[in-house]
């Protein structure tokens, strides 16, 4: 879809009554392009990189594990890491463990919240193919059809080791300038609303959470 | 002691309510079985009269064979740290029971999640219509074991190609150690 | 007239400029060094020291941003414009002329209405955002501000009866001479009284529920993001050290050089920081309470010390 077209189609909002209608916006989100002069981009890739702000949203068990990673052994401080409560202001979000029907609602809300260059790590055996609950009637078997991710890891649960080096590799990926799963949302939002709606069937929030 | 008292008591409830199947699981743990119509009276005299003031669960066991549902309700007593396990068998079709919310407050909670999680209804019981745990549900109460959770969870969210799984006990006889051999 | 701007005010707008830089840069390098300590007295190695200056330049180069409205705007702008106002009218190195800001006789009434003005435009900015936890953020804050506002106030009142000048240089100037003179042995009682508001200033712990991520997602910066947090960002470090630089003028002598007024700042700095390492939260009402009851009273005693002992 041209960027073109992109402006002109506004988002349905079915999901709203008439008079919640005019609180929330209809305009469908656009992509970003990064800056055209290189050593710029390359500079704030680097930024971007060595201060990833994690929203502290535990979604499942696995994010137990994020819990050793800020004390004195794990340390991850000393990366840049830090945690903040609000998506407005992070641009990591790490879902740790099971993403059930509800939750996953409350997280796709989080994830639009969020700005700009935002990257996704999907933290143990479950949202990359149902884990240990596959055969469960109300969590999702595979993460990556509502949201896009950046880096997987595998586990059931990984160890704090695992997350920090997972985390030093999605570095590597930021400052190469390859993780654009915010964009890769924005272009294929049909796709992504469609899945998201087939699941969550009492869509009571507007199309996009601007 | 403690055992002369819940014998004595058991012997008045068979007598007054009409209690069956009492069967001593653990040293503090007893079930018995008690008819639909008598299960509210009989409760409301153990909190009452005998001590049982804590409720610990409402659960639900599915004998689908025998088209029943078993609720259990569990009953601690705190002076003789005794549990007694009240069973009550109801239809599976147009499932019904006594609410008892007005026993105990917290037993509402646990209301919801039958009439969620099995379709039983509790007439009385506050914020019944709600969702409890699942938003938008649409089809047949989950817990009931004509249900069948595999093909719903594939229909719905699909299977992850290339996804494997490894029975533990042959992968390590296998796969991991070859050479230990036999069966330990 | 345009002769006079360039001979006169150009100068002194690029000093400022330059004054402005070096202060920032300080701020947020004491922040850095604090983070540190603290990360060390805990265990671990904490944050590299160029972590603020990356942090900025993250949330600066964010591409997508949401605002509010046109007062969504006035946070950050009057939280930097309050920052800079105050730092334009304090003296930063005495004696310096090309480090003396603009500072003029009766500066120090204008830098204590420029702390305030920081804080108002928050919650202008705040309110507007539409968030419910950044209106409780901004009441609490704002509920503390004006309870520790009265003890600093009184012990400025003393001082500036004790030094019979409302001029922050001509204050400076009466304490050089050694260290007897400074204020903190003259006039211990007010340095007293407003070194436990200056508790409450900087926004740490034991007072720092208005922005405590457990108690309230951030307070009044819950929806200021990209380019907004930037400025908020600069502003706490550019502003922390205005403040520091305050009171070493007004209560420890001033500085006369680079080096002396880095290390007096970051000694002033460490009291507020080893007080908040050893101390659990307040509440909000506890910590109105407590801003009224024993530091007023200091305040009090400090302006009727000064009237009976000083002057007489």
């Amino acid at each position: 879809m041209s960027k073109q077209q992109n402006k002109e189609v506004a988002l349905k909002n079915d999901g709203l009554s008439e008079e919640e209608k005019l609180y929330f916006s209809d305009a469908r989100p656009r992509p970003y392009e990064p800056y055209s002069i290189k050593a710029v981009e390359d500079f704030a890739n680097w930024a971007r990189a060595n201060s990833l702000w994690i929203l502290a949203f535990g979604t499942g068990c696995c994010s137990i594990e994020l819990r050793p990673l800020m004390t004195a052994r794990f340390d991850i401080s000393r990366f840049g890491v830090a945690g903040r409560p609000t998506p407005r202001q992070s641009s990591l979000f790490i879902i740790g463990g099971y993403v059930s029907v509800k939750t996953l609602k409350r997280i796709i809300r989080s994830y639009e919240q969020m700005q700009g260059p935002k990257f996704i790590i999907a933290l143990g055996s479950c949202p990359a193919n149902g884990g240990m609950y596959f055969d469960s009637y109300n969590t999702i078997n595979q993460f990556d059809l509502y949201l896009p991710v950046d880096m997987y890891i595998t586990g059931c649960m990984p160890r704090p080791e695992a997350l920090l080096s997972s985390i030093l590799e999605l570095q590597e990926d930021i400052k190469a300038g390859n993780c654009d799963g915010a964009n890769r949302y924005v272009n294929n939002l049909d796709w992504y609303k469609t899945n998201q709606k087939k699941v969550i069937k009492n869509w009571d929030m507007p199309d996009y959470n601007w | 002691m403690a055992n002369e008292l819940m014998n004595t008591m058991l012997n008045r409830l068979k007598t007054d309510f009409s209690v069956s199947d009492i069967s001593e699981r653990k040293p503090a743990l007893t079930t018995l079985k008690v008819a639909r119509e008598n299960a509210e009276r009989l409760i409301r005299e153990l909190r009452d009269r005998e001590g049982f003031t804590h409720l610990s669960f409402i659960t639900c066991i599915d004998y689908i064979e025998d088209g029943i549902f078993t609720l259990v309700y569990m009953l601690h007593n705190h002076d003789r740290n005794d549990t007694l396990g009240v069973e009550v068998d109801i239809s599976r079709d147009n499932a019904e029971m006594t609410s008892i919310h007005t026993l105990w407050a917290q037993a509402w909670t646990y209301q919801r999640e039958l009439r969620e999680m099995f379709g039983i209804n509790f007439p009385g019981s506050p914020r019944l219509e709600e969702d409890f745990c699942l938003e938008g549900w649409d089809d047949i109460p989950p817990m009931r074991r004509e249900f069948d959770t595999k093909k719903y969870s594939s229909e719905q969210f699909g299977h992850r190609e290339g996804r494997h799984s490894e029975q533990p006990r042959e992968h390590m006889k296998v796969t991991l150690y070859p050479t230990r051999g036999g069966d330990e | 007239m345009i002769s006079e701007a360039f001979t006169e005010w150009l100068p002194k707008v690029g000093n400022f400029s330059l004054t402005l830089l070096i202060v920032t840069f300080y701020g947020l390098l004491v922040g850095a060094a604090i983070e540190r300590i603290i990360a060390k007295v805990q265990g671990r190695i904490g944050i590299p020291y160029s972590q603020p200056f990356i942090n900025i330049a993250k949330t600066f180069f964010k591409r997508t941003a949401v605002s509010h409205g046109i007062m969504f705007y006035l946070g950050p702008v009057f939280r930097i414009a309050g920052g800079i106002g105050t730092l334009a009218f304090i003296p930063v190195i005495y004696g310096s002329e090309m480090f003396s800001n603009f500072s003029m006789a009766g500066d120090l009434f204008l830098v204590i209405y420029f702390m305030f003005f920081g804080q108002l435009g928050m919650a202008l900015g705040a309110g507007e955002s539409g968030h419910p936890y950044s209106a409780i953020g901004i009441a609490r804050g704002l509920s503390q501000m004006t309870a520790y506002e009265v003890p600093f106030a009184l012990a400025v009142i003393s001082i500036v009866i004790q030094y019979d000048t409302l001029s922050i240089t001509e204050i400076v100037a009466a304490q050089q001479g050694g260290w007897q003179n400074w204020t903190v042995i003259t006039n211990w009682v007010a340095t007293l009284a407003a070194m436990l508001a200056f508790l409450g200033m900087t926004g740490y712990s034991p007072f720092d529920i208005f922005l405590a991520p457990q108690e309230i997602p951030i307070g009044p910066p819950t929806e200021f993001h990209s380019a907004y947090l930037s400025f908020l960002q600069l502003n706490r470090a550019l502003f922390g050290a205005t403040k520091l630089v305050l009171f070493m003028n007004l209560f420890f002598g001033g500085a006369t050089g680079w080096p002396e007024l880095m290390i007096k700042t970051f000694l002033i700095y460490m009291v507020a920081i080893v007080v908040g390492v050893a101390f659990p939260r307040f509440r909000v009402d506890q910590g109105i309470r407590f801003f009224f009851k024993i530091p007023t009273l200091i305040g009090i005693m400090s302006i009727v010390y000064v009237q009976m002992v000083l002057t007489s």
